[in-house]
């Protein structure tokens, strides 16, 4: 290993480090503040007394029975929204009529709200868990497909040429140039798909839901339970904290050829 | 100045391609105008010529990546199963996402060689390159002449009947380009491969060229061909104290001079 793989590996360590210290410093400014009154507790109830409220739910279950309920529910909207977004993505990408096909559909759909169709989705879909996966879905749909097809289209032309000279057929094109040449775009998408995703369970399980983290900040609201409901976001951040964690170690594992940042 | 008619010379030795009266047209602009030449087996042959001499589009026709208008292309005793050509593309065209190994050895797997043979041939190439430490390497980790590197052996790999380059050295600064054009030739000594090298540089053309076609822009015409009288192996750096280097590069810049002062006007 020589010096700048040694200096590049502890600037990545320097940085997650760095990742930590800001919300772990906001934490501590909370509790200060808190304990020494400068801010109402009613709303903003210590950091320590949510503590105490996060251990009981830890020790009852009812925490981790709303965080899987979620997690359940957030993965298999993920799965239905993001990979035909993907495939639809690059086919969009590779076909100029498919393109002109799908792309106002896009255009149309896509700047609505997606928690304005929540009614809609209810509606069509009934209370019950399809209309929770649906609103995934959908979030999740969108980003993926755009930034497929323009992680496709940004495939510089020399990379199709290579391919062509050196008699690379449409499968093979398409598994060593299109894919891999639009991963980069593509994980982008698939971070932005999964932000979304959260929002939307959120929502979705505020109205009509029986279990999940929505449901939890939501009843939480109705009786009045401030530190539960904190606990409630304090869970949903900490999902999409990991979530992100460990898309960016994903990222970092299929796209080694990215540069280091 | 010779548009039409036969051959601009005739080759000595019996030619690996053949090009007749190639015409190439975008739209109603005639891009190459009656192009014919035999570019002799084993030879390194130099296409230099102004920028908009169409030169890139004919390298590009020669690979099969653009169709022409009319004319012929014979490409003599293409074996089965192997490749016509390989091309050194101008600028960075090895594939980001591939490790040097992988992209040297994409011309092989495209077409299916049996592995034990493709890291067999691999393996040599990156060898004769100076790539076999950077072998696992991702082209953002290396200099602009590495990558350079991985598509010359990129192409070599491939074992292809001939080898187009186009202009593959431009991007590259003084020091890496002469040390490139000794790398390219000493490998290049190895099995002598027919090479159609396109460049704007006229002492590159020299450095390199067994015979050296000088082209007119718009339309592109092949002006005249010259032949590059230096012995084999060659030595880029003691090449340039030849007195005839200075002779013959002058005397194509005769040739230039017309065509560019043309195109300024």
């Amino acid at each position: 290993m020589d010096l700048d793989e040694r200096a590049r590996r502890w600037e990545r360590r320097r940085d997650r480090l760095i990742n930590v210290a800001s919300p772990l410093g906001l934490v501590l400014a909370w509790e200060v503040a808190a304990q020494l009154g400068l801010i109402d507790t009613r709303f903003f109830p210590a950091p320590s007394s949510v503590a105490v409220a996060l251990l009981a739910s830890v020790h009852s279950g009812e925490l981790a029975n709303h965080v899987l309920m979620s997690l359940q529910r957030l993965f298999i909207g993920f799965v239905l929204g993001g990979v035909p977004a993907l495939a639809l993505g690059i086919v969009m990408g590779i076909s100029r009529p498919v393109r002109a096909f799908i792309d106002p559909l896009i255009a149309a759909t896509y700047p609505i709200p997606k928690s304005s169709i929540m009614p809609l989705i209810l509606l069509v879909f009934g209370l019950g868990e399809g209309s929770k996966i649906i609103m995934v879905a959908i979030g999740v749909f969108y980003p993926v497909a755009i930034n497929a097809t323009a992680g496709v289209l940004q495939i510089n032309c020399i990379y199709l040429d290579v391919g062509k000279s050196f008699n690379a057929g449409r499968w093979d094109t398409f598994r060593t140039i299109a894919l891999p040449g639009a991963l980069p775009f593509i994980m982008t998408g698939v971070k932005l798909g999964v932000g979304l995703g959260l929002v939307l369970i959120a929502v979705a399980e505020m109205v009509g839901a029986k279990s999940g983290i929505g449901y939890m900040i939501w009843s939480a609201w109705e009786t009045f339970s401030v530190e539960r409901m904190y606990v409630g976001l304090f869970a949903i951040a900490m999902i999409g904290f990991a979530l992100t964690a460990a898309l960016n170690e994903i990222e970092r594992r299929i796209i080694p050829w990215k540069a280091d940042s | 100045m010779s548009s039409g008619g036969p051959p601009v010379s005739a080759a000595r030795d019996p030619a690996k391609i053949r090009i007749g009266h190639l015409t190439k047209r975008f739209g109603s602009q005639i891009a190459l105008d009656d192009i014919s030449i035999d570019i002799a087996e084993g030879s390194f042959f130099v296409i230099v010529g102004p920028s908009g001499c169409g030169k890139t589009t004919l390298l590009r026709i020669l690979g099969g990546l653009d169709a022409m208008t009319q004319g012929t292309i014979e490409i003599r005793g293409a074996a089965a199963g192997r490749p016509q050509h390989s091309i050194v593309f101008q600028g960075d065209s090895i594939f980001p996402w591939m490790t040097v190994w992988d992209n040297a050895a994409y011309g092989l797997r495209m077409r299916k060689a049996p592995k034990a043979e493709t890291d067999a041939i691999v393996e040599h190439y990156l060898d004769r390159t100076g790539l076999t430490r950077y072998a696992h390497f991702y082209p953002h980790q290396l200099s602009g002449g590495m990558r350079q590197r991985v598509s010359i052996a990129r192409a070599f790999a491939n074992d292809p009947e001939i080898l187009l380059m186009d202009e593959p050295f431009s991007a590259l600064d003084e020091q890496n380009r002469t040390i490139l054009q000794q790398e390219l030739l000493r490998i290049w000594e190895d099995d002598k491969k027919t090479v159609v090298f396109i460049t704007h540089s006229v002492d590159e053309a020299v450095t390199l060229g067994d015979r050296i076609m000088v082209m007119s822009a718009s339309p592109g015409r092949a002006k005249i061909v010259i032949d590059v009288p230096f012995e084999r192996p060659r030595n880029v750096l003691e090449l340039r104290q030849d007195p005839r280097y200075g002779d013959i590069v002058y005397r194509i810049w005769g040739y230039l001079k017309d065509e560019v002062e043309r195109a300024r006007s």
